[in-house]
């Protein structure tokens, strides 16, 4: 009953995947669409880790914690952007933004 | 050796049942406190793994800084959440077909991939034993070397994030009287004092 590397990257596979249906189950709120990108970035560093722990090579918890202030940084400038948006339209409905015509 | 699966199973099965309750709950600020379970059992998992500094610093800065953002700005937010609720069932085949694909295409790779034999030549910075070394000085003598300009570079990320996150919260009122300091410290004695002679008996007109 040993735990090895494969049972961190399905467990990470998982998350993954759990984001990813996230995005698509909640695409008209784009504050679960945020807490999605956030799982979705968690997976990415339980994989990291574990090749980091497995592999015995601690690199691999530099890039996690890169990883990290990327994703807090993304959080930090979707939110910012969420309430910049509610304010000047007072909806976060996915549909409504469109300004841009895309 | 138990123990250690013992606890992998507790921390990856509440991991993945939050998980599933952040995309799933109707209310988002519930949706906020299960990420931040599944942040806390992420980091039981590093902490497993003996990644223990990344497990502090995933509770400190997920838990203590972004799912408290998140916390702040769904309730700040006065938005029928119930109303952007609907639909989600009509998403759901197309969202579960593509999930299932994934994460069946994922667990492939998992099951079937195995590490080179010549891997162990490559690597750059073995982690020392930690009974020598912690987790966090190896860390720090990996990150502040080699990794130094990655370390500078998340800085400046930081950075960028706080002030485009200022930038873009920042208003100001058009009716709300501000102080303008250039004009304070602009304003001499000749703009500032008129002086009036006024003669006796007369008075000021």
């Amino acid at each position: 009953m040993t735990i090895g590397l494969g049972h961190y990257l399905s467990v990470a596979a998982i998350v993954f995947t759990l984001g990813v249906l996230g995005i698509f189950l909640n695409r008209k709120n784009v504050v679960i669409i945020l807490m999605s990108i956030e799982l979705i970035l968690l997976s990415v560093n339980i994989n990291l880790v574990a090749f980091s722990s497995f592999l015995g090579d601690i690199v691999g918890q530099v890039y996690a914690l890169v990883v990290l202030t990327v994703a807090a940084a993304e959080a930090a400038i979707g939110l910012a952007i969420l309430v910049a948006y509610f304010r000047n339209r007072g909806s976060i409905a996915v549909e409504d933004i469109d300004l841009l015509k895309g | 050796m138990l123990l250690h699966a013992i606890f992998f199973y507790l921390f990856a099965s509440v991991t993945v049942a939050s998980a599933v309750m952040v995309i799933a709950s109707r209310n988002p600020v519930h949706s906020v406190l299960f990420l931040i379970l599944a942040f806390v059992n992420a980091a039981g998992l590093f902490i497993l793994m003996g990644a223990e500094f990344l497990a502090w610093i995933l509770i400190i800065v997920y838990v203590g800084a972004v799912a408290l953002l998140f916390l702040s700005v769904v309730m700040m937010l006065d938005v029928d959440f119930a109303e952007l609720k609907s639909g989600m069932l009509s998403y759901l085949p197309i969202g579960a077909l593509i999930g299932a694909v994934l994460l069946v295409e994922l667990l492939i790779i998992v099951g079937a991939w195995a590490v080179g034999a010549d891997v162990s030549k490559s690597i750059t910075a073995p982690i020392p034993p930690s009974s020598q070394v912690s987790n966090t000085t190896a860390l720090g003598l990996v990150l502040y070397t080699n990794y130094i300009y990655f370390f500078q570079a998340a800085g400046v990320i930081l950075l960028v994030a706080m002030i485009g996150a200022i930038v873009l919260t920042l208003h100001h009122k058009p009716n709300v009287r501000r102080q303008i300091v250039a004009e304070q410290i602009a304003r001499s004695k000749n703009t500032a004092i008129e002086i009036v002679k006024v003669k006796s008996g007369q008075g000021l007109s």
